[in-house]
């Protein structure tokens, strides 16, 4: 893999791939063939990632929807639409770095895109605010989804979150009023909306972009109600249990299906979405575009009563 | 009433627990509040200006303290009492019942005891009532079951209410009261109680349907990031916790001291997310007002 950053559960994979490497770099130097002893390893170390991916446990996938190096934002936005255009500012306060937003065409047709930007070094983690975003962040999605609303444009929302920050100045501001905004005004924008989750979906901060008429979830992205290390110290005051809260939440892909929360799970690379931006990027555009297909030819108003339906069925209860 | 009815709980004690660690990535919900403050027994010591007061004449004076205006906690029963016209109240879908849909840890076992205890089927009490003989749906959390926390009954009770407002033309009003926020133990099904009221929220607000939202000490989390901040008018109970992020979250993740007032009622008033702070007594009235200025129960 050889990206600098492994997984404590991937380390026997690595070191295999490493050797792997050193093999092949040596059989080149020495201009040795080297095939026959090089084969079967490449085999091992398959049938070893398989056997890793295949098993792997809640906890282990937020590892991997945290991964430094699994794609950004910006870096899906590249793959997936051509000409993508960058719209800044809530119009009220200031542009929240952590959000963004923008005009973009996919596949001839131009839509709205949003997602919060996750840095993929501490110095733009800094400048984008490891993608936490402030009320404004909120606000300047809303006011593109609005304006997608208007001039009739599908929107296409991406969200890879912690949560909404939390912050003296994002209270102050509103943050919760923000969130709750957003919830009401995306349920009622007569255009389609996508919404992704491509890596953490942390709570309100991620619902605040995920109202809509398809929600999918990549194969290892979790959406919770709480991080699993808020819940560990909530529920057994320690947070290094978060794996055993992992489990507890039930927030992978599988269970939101269940619950009938998403509508479809988009499969990542063997081994997580990081291994192979493009073919994530790739999978995910199928999908979206699958969905907008079907999504554009229902009127607005009819979009709008379906999404409600949608909504109004979430929830699981018993009567006395 | 008498006062056993309206506070069949057993003595609560006031444990101080260590600061836990600030949960990485874990922002808004769930907070334990620091304090239990329901009055119970003949004497009751005000969590305001530490006084001991008799209990019958703090009920009297609809559990705000006499000598500091203390608003203490009350439960969703008192406080439909103090608000609708006697007798008014009807409650609407009583039989929603919550359920482990997650298998989570402890879950039906803390709803076993939040029912006994707070005699109570869940954490919010909804219906139809009159108040000065305005009709109106009503709609009061108690923060006394799970902390006020909105699961799937929460949000489903929530929406029900929405829509009977919507299909009666009936003028809408919450107290909420939410310390909680979205509940933990039933996952993501909780959270999207927030966007499933918001939603409802949306339609009554389309139809022209005035919806008064009242928060009360303390608010949290997913309720005050969904149903509670969406009023067409905001008022606050003097005294509130208000916001967001629990103010425990946010000390740990920015390591400064916070601010005196912050998340107050006061400190919402003046940045703008509440029209108005209005003393217990005057809520009824206040509400009234709206409510005529808004021509339900025939203006003026
Ligand atoms: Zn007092």
């Amino acid at each position: 893999m050889g990206n600098g950053y492994t997984l404590e559960f991937e380390k026997k994979l690595v070191e295999l791939e490493k050797k792997i490497e050193e093999l092949k770099r040596y059989a080149e130097e020495k201009g040795l063939d080297m095939a026959e002893e090089i084969a079967p390893l490449e085999r091992r170390a398959q049938e070893l990632a398989r056997e890793i991916y295949s098993h792997l446990e809640p906890w282990q996938r937020v590892l991997i929807a945290r991964h430094p190096k699994r794609p950004t934002f910006l870096e899906l936005v590249s793959f997936i639409f051509q000409d993508f255009l960058e719209l800044h500012g809530d119009r009220n306060f200031r542009d929240d770095p952590a959000m963004v937003g923008g005009l973009a065409w996919l596949d001839g047709r131009a839509v709205t895109v949003i997602g919060e930007q996750k840095g993929r070094d501490t110095k733009e983690n800094l400048a984008r605010n490891f993608g936490l975003p402030h009320p404004e962040g909120y606000r300047k999605a809303l006011r593109l989804m609005q304006q997608a609303a208007k001039f009739g444009r599908p929107i296409i929302s991406f969200i890879d979150v912690v949560g909404a920050y939390p912050g003296i100045e994002a209270e102050e501001r509103g943050q919760g009023e923000a969130i709750a905004r957003n919830l009401r005004e995306m349920s009622i924008l007569p255009v389609p909306i996508i919404a992704v989750i491509t890596g953490e979906g942390g709570s309100g901060g991620a619902l605040a972009t995920g109202v809509g008429d398809r929600l999918y979830m990549l194969e290892h992205a979790y959406y919770s109600v709480i991080s699993p290390e808020g819940c560990a110290s909530i529920l057994w005051k320690d947070a290094t249990k978060a794996p055993e809260a992992a489990k507890a939440l039930k927030f992978n892909a599988e269970d939101l299906l269940a619950f009938g929360v998403i509508d479809g799970i988009i499969p990542e690379p063997l081994g997580g979405a990081h291994r192979d931006p493009a073919q994530t990027a790739a999978n995910i555009k199928r999908t979206i575009v699958a969905a907008l297909e079907e999504l554009v030819k229902i009127p607005g108003s009819m979009l709008v009563e379906e999404r409600y339906r949608r909504l109004r069925r979430l929830g699981v209860y018993g009567t006395s | 009433m008498p006062l056993k009815e309206l506070f069949n709980t057993k003595p609560k004690y006031v444990t101080i627990k260590p600061p836990t660690p600030a949960p990485p990535g874990g922002v808004e919900t769930v907070e334990r509040p620091e304090k239990k403050e329901i009055p119970d027994g003949l004497w009751t010591k005000c969590g305001g200006c530490g006084q001991t007061i008799y209990t019958k004449d703090l009920a009297k004076n609809l559990f705000v303290c006499p000598r500091c205006d203390h608003h203490f906690r009350i439960g969703a029963r008192e406080r439909i009492n103090q608000l609708l016209d006697e007798g008014s109240f009807s409650e609407l879908f009583a039989d929603l019942r919550s359920v482990d849909p997650l298998g989570f840890p402890d879950y039906p076992a803390k709803l076993k005891r939040a029912q006994q205890e707070s005699g109570l089927s869940e954490a919010i009490l909804v219906g139809t009532g009159k108040l000065e003989g305005i009709p109106l749906g009503l709609g009061v959390m108690d923060a006394n079951f799970m902390m006020g926390s909105m699961g799937s009954v929460v949000g489903e009770k929530v929406t029900r209410l929405i829509e009977y407002c919507l299909e009666t033309r009936l003028p809408l009003v919450i107290v909420a009261a939410g310390g909680g926020g979205a509940r933990m133990q039933e996952g993501v099904l909780s959270l999207m109680q927030m966007a499933k009221t918001s939603a409802a929220l949306g339609r009554l607000g389309l139809a022209g349907i005035l919806y008064i939202s009242v928060l009360t000490d303390p608010t949290m989390g997913g309720v005050f990031a969904s149903f509670a901040t969406l009023g067409d008018i905001i008022i606050c109970e003097p005294g509130a916790l208000l916001g967001f992020t629990g103010p425990r979250v946010i000390q740990q993740t920015i390591r400064q001291t916070l601010p005196p007032g912050f998340q107050s009622s006061k400190f919402q008033l003046e940045h703008g997310l509440a029209d108005m702070i209005v003393h217990r007594r005057e809520l009824r009235s206040t509400i009234a007002r709206l409510l005529r200025f808004h021509h339900y129960g025939g203006g003026a």
